[in-house]
């Protein structure tokens, strides 16, 4: 019996060697929760080869390859290796690694998921695939002052449980806080791409969007949303209110959907107590009721009234309402801007299949049109946005055709 | 030489309405299953955005979305005593071409057949005598029946939204639904479309005659809707630009807005797009498929093996694929034999308009915004004393007011310079018209084979079309017509009508419908159909035949509603019947 028990114990050990299915599962979760598909998969290229372009203010960084292909992917690494460029930021050869890759994020990962994560990457298919040089501007070409950005901006370390909280709570946090790595896009960044001291989601900007301000400050932010409404968002992609648009759209539709409804509720109720940043000033509104007749005039002429209604109360779970919106009231109008020029396609999941989109109305509305057209929506129904101007709409135009 | 590629469960031939509800039934039935459709793919975004797809010029006019007829068309007689020529433009109908098909630019006109639409010959001999239908006629019964299809009806009801009001639950007839529909089960998914000026003075008229006037059944949804597969679709805003145009709103039923965003997301559903089939294969024996051979947009031919293969084209393309691969035996008129390209038939629109002394705000239209009578259509009044078979129903239609085709002016009107300006002017807010929307039935010369001199670009012979209106149904639009003028008349506060009647021999310029159906008929014997009840080749038992080419005749109705039951009909026989045991299902 004994005996049994422990070639029993044995197999055991030896299976998960060779890939313990529950730690492959777990691994695979662990890196849909981390979207890691998203930035280390190059436009129609092959998952998880690497090779896209990842536009930051210092130049562009090609994401490596991490399948498991020995000669340019991560076939030759230990789990020591891995855990370390998770970690600690540093590659295989001891190099610094840029923080494009979220290691301030990942390195709150547990060494048990980090191990999941390397085993359910051995498991993919390799791919041969050579990663383009970076393109980064200079004195930031010069990798190892990386070191001198981890002093100033990266602590490393697992995430702390706070015990005063809820196991609910702190599954979130670490979700949040980890793999999930919210932050990197959702707070604001100080001229050198560290985090701003203090400002931890409060807003940020990639890819000439804004990431929306994750804190209860924002006017038809999260802390009008119910928690059910967070985990739905997450799941779904939609909810009564919005639907995920920009780049939060991927990150539903290959992170969050799949989720388990617990972990999606866990990080809702964490992200509803994110502690409140100082209020935001109320904006500038519109100057004259010239203004916002132009704006209104332009909203009603079949451009907008279709799909968001004379009302700006949208069509629940199918177009977005505009009244009380978050992203429109922004106190930074870019993301709202970048949607009425260049549109969005908002995420479809199994659970909300439909691929809506915004149709890019910058063809059609000149600079002038879409302050104008802003400047209402952002004070009309109660809305409390600032007014636009003509030069907002510019410089955004500007980025966006730039950045196709 | 065909590039043969790798075997799949099954090729379904097109991507529109019917390769999408194919589609959607076999991959759940779990077969990997490839479309081939010759056109493009085509989005809501960006192809129907709102910021171009209300340009009446570019898509009525220039008809942007169509088949274009300098790579496909077909040649066209009246009779045989005539030389057919080449359609060189369209104009009578217009074929869809690209993903989602003609559902892109249907109107959304909803319609089931009624009971006795599905016994046509036998209800009729047995109403008015052998004797009655004229010799030539040769209309058949469907093998199946009303009954049979309302499961399907509802299924396809319910997948597109359609907006409406019962007339007829489960026996008992409903106010302010039409009285004369078949027994459905429950009601509509959404409520009617609003009703506006025009249609609010038509119902009253029809009223004041002792008719039954009732909204048209829309596949415009009235509300958002989730429909059964949790697709969403917005809720109308009633631009008017439905007909020929792509819904920019997510409101009109297409494939686009309500299966494809479930079928494109599964791993064992593929499509191709600029991919024109040109042969259905065959093994030696000739009695199995064994794929279909295709031509990509650079010339390039490939051979998609399958075991099933569905054809899922518009029903003039499924007739043209199967002579040109010899699949059945060619309708002959002379003799009577063979059924390939038997019973085409058509549909006959003649119009009433009517000039009103209010405005009536023609431009908040939608496809299918209208009020109904019918009254006299199909069997529903005694045509004894008339000596025609069938009808038509008659709408006041609001579909919108564009500016160039939908206006309507006084006869006698210039048709340009000053006069023509002014009478726009006063008459454009103030106009509206009525649709005399009927049938055709089936005659043995009316038919579908291969034209002896023409050929497409791929160097197959052209389909050639031989048809003509005959005296049974110029007399019934006629007929039709009178009854709407005397609608017209009763209609308070108006200060005048045109009538714009359907008469004379069909020409195949002026556009008239997209309704062309038969030549794949269906029925109960191989010797009087192509196809059997569940759509099945009778030759060819792993070869499907989806669409409007199987209707025996043409109702008064328009087909697509039909056309969706059909074939949620068929996939259901061969998802419970023809996948267990593959072979003859009759």
């Amino acid at each position: 019996m004994k005996r049994t028990i422990v070639l029993a114990a044995a197999f055991a050990l030896a299976s998960a060697h060779a890939g313990d299915f529950s730690q492959l599962q777990r691994g695979k979760y662990l890196v849909q929760a981390g979207d890691c598909q998203s930035c280390h998969t190059d436009k129609n290229g092959p998952p998880f080869a690497g090779g896209r372009a990842i536009p930051t203010p210092f130049g562009t960084i090609y994401s490596r390859n991490i399948t498991p292909d020995p000669a340019t992917g991560i076939g030759g690494w230990s789990d020591e290796d891995f855990y370390r460029a998770m970690h600690e930021g540093i590659s295989r050869d001891g190099s610094h690694l840029y923080p494009a890759f979220p290691y301030p994020w990942y390195t709150r990962l547990t060494r048990d998921d980090v191990r999941a994560i390397k085993s359910y990457l051995d498991t993919l298919e390799p791919v041969r695939q050579e990663i383009p040089p970076n393109k980064l501007h200079w004195p930031m070409s010069w990798r190892s002052l990386v070191s001198v950005w981890n002093s100033l901006f990266f602590k490393e370390g697992e995430w702390q449980p706070d015990t005063s909280k809820s196991a609910e709570w702190n599954r979130g946090g670490y979700l949040v806080e980890g793999p999930g790595h919210c932050g990197a896009c959702h707070s604001p960044k100080n001229l050198l791409g560290g985090v701003k001291k203090g400002d931890a989601f409060e807003g940020g900007e990639g890819e000439n969007w804004l990431a929306p301000d994750l804190t209860g400050r924002t006017l038809g932010g999260l802390s009008e949303w119910s928690v059910d409404e967070i985990a739905q968002f997450l799941l779904t992609g939609a909810n009564d209110r919005t639907r995920a648009n920009g780049p939060m759209a991927e990150v539903v539709e290959l992170s969050t959907s799949h989720m388990t409804e617990s972990d999606a509720k866990a990080m809702a109720t964490y992200l509803k107590d994110l502690p409140n940043g100082a209020s935001v000033a109320a904006k500038k509104t519109a100057d004259t009721a010239q203004d916002t007749a132009r704006g209104r005039a332009l909203y009603l002429d079949n451009n907008c009234t279709a799909c968001h209604m004379e009302d700006g109360a949208g069509q629940p779970g199918i177009f977005p309402r505009l009244k009380g919106s978050a992203i429109v009231q922004q106190a930074d109008p870019a993301t709202a801007i970048h949607l009425v020029l260049s549109g969005s396609r908002a995420a479809a999941t199994d659970a909300n299949p439909n691929r809506f989109a915004m149709p890019p109305f910058g063809g059609k509305l000149s600079d002038d049109d879409v302050a104008a057209l802003l400047t209402y929506v952002r004070s009309a129904w109660g809305n409390r946005g600032g007014a636009v101007s003509a030069s907002d709409v510019r410089s955004v135009r500007k980025q966006v055709i730039a950045s196709k | 030489m065909a590039t043969k590629l790798k075997s799949v469960d099954a090729v379904l031939v097109g991507f529109g309405w019917t390769a999408a509800i194919i589609g959607q039934e076999l991959t759940e039935a779990g077969l990997q299953v490839v479309a081939l459709e010759r056109g493009p793919f085509r989005d809501t975004v960006p192809d129907f955005s709102p910021t171009q797809i209300q340009d009446e010029l570019r898509y009525a006019v220039r008809k942007a979305t169509f088949e274009e007829p300098d790579r496909e068309t077909l040649t066209f007689r009246n009779d045989a005593s005539q030389t057919a020529l080449p359609m060189r433009q369209l104009g009578s109908f217009l074929p869809g071409v690209g993903v989602g098909g003609a559902g892109v630019h249907w109107n959304g006109q909803n319609w089931r057949f009624m009971p006795t639409d599905f016994k046509m010959r036998s209800h009729c001999e047995q109403r008015y005598g052998k004797k009655f239908l004229p010799d030539d006629m040769t209309i058949q019964d469907w093998p199946l029946t009303y009954d049979d299809l309302e499961p399907y009806y509802d299924k396809w009801e319910y997948l597109c939204g359609i907006s409406g009001k019962a007339g007829n639950l489960n026996g008992t007839i409903q106010d302010g639904g039409n009285p004369f529909e078949g027994a459905r089960k429950r009601e509509f998914p959404l409520p009617p479309l609003k009703r506006c000026a025009s249609t609010a003075k038509f119902d009253e008229a029809a009223k004041s005659l002792g008719l039954h006037p009732f909204p048209c059944p829309a596949g415009n949804a009235s509300l958002p809707y989730t429909n059964p597969l949790g697709v969403k679709m917005g809720q109308c805003t009633y631009c008017g630009y439905c007909e020929w145009f792509g819904c920019a709103n997510y409101s009109k039923a297409s494939p686009q807005t309500t299966i494809l965003p479930v079928l494109l997301r599964k791993d064992n559903f593929s499509y191709k797009t600029n991919a024109t089939v040109t042969r259905i294969n065959l093994d030696s024996t000739g009695k199995k498929a064994t794929g279909v051979t295709y031509v990509d947009a650079q010339g390039r031919e490939f051979e998609q093996p399958a075991d099933l293969v569905v054809l899922c084209a518009y029903s003039l393309h499924n007739v043209h694929l199967l002579l040109t691969s010899k699949i059945g035996k060619p309708y002959d008129p002379v003799s009577g034999e063979g059924v390939v390209g038997k019973n085409y038939a058509y549909q006959m629109s003649a119009y009433v308009d009517v000039f009103f002394d209010e405005i009536v705000n023609p431009f908040m239209g939608a496809g299918a915004l209208g009020q109904v009578v019918d009254d006299f259509n199909g069997d529903n009044f005694d045509h004894g004393p008339h000596g025609f078979i069938g009808g038509g129903y008659i709408c006041m239609w609001q579909t919108g007011g564009r500016p160039i085709l939908q206006h309507y002016l006084p006869t006698g009107t210039p048709k340009w310079g000053g006069g023509f300006k002014k009478a726009l002017k006063e008459n454009y807010l103030r106009a509206s018209s009525m649709q005399i929307h009927g049938g055709v039935m089936s005659f043995r010369q009316n038919h579908l084979d291969l034209d002896p001199t023409y050929r497409d670009i791929f160097g197959n012979p052209l389909l050639r079309l031989t048809f003509d209106f005959q005296k049974n149904d110029l007399d019934m639009e006629k007929f039709v017509t009178e009854r709407a003028v005397e609608i017209a008349k009763a209609v308070k506060g108006n200060r005048g009508y045109n009538v714009r009647p359907r008469e004379g021999h069909y020409g195949i310029v002026e556009y008239q419908t997209t309704h062309n159906t038969g030549g794949a008929i269906i029925g109960d014997s191989p010797s009087n159909s192509v196809i059997n009840k569940y759509c099945q080749s009778w030759d060819v038992p792993n070869l499907f035949v989806m669409g409007a080419s199987a209707y025996p005749q043409n109702p008064g109705y328009n087909p697509t509603g039909t056309v969706g039951a059909l074939t949620y009909w068929a996939a259901d026989a061969i998802r419970s019947r023809y996948l267990k045991n593959p072979g003859a299902l009759a």
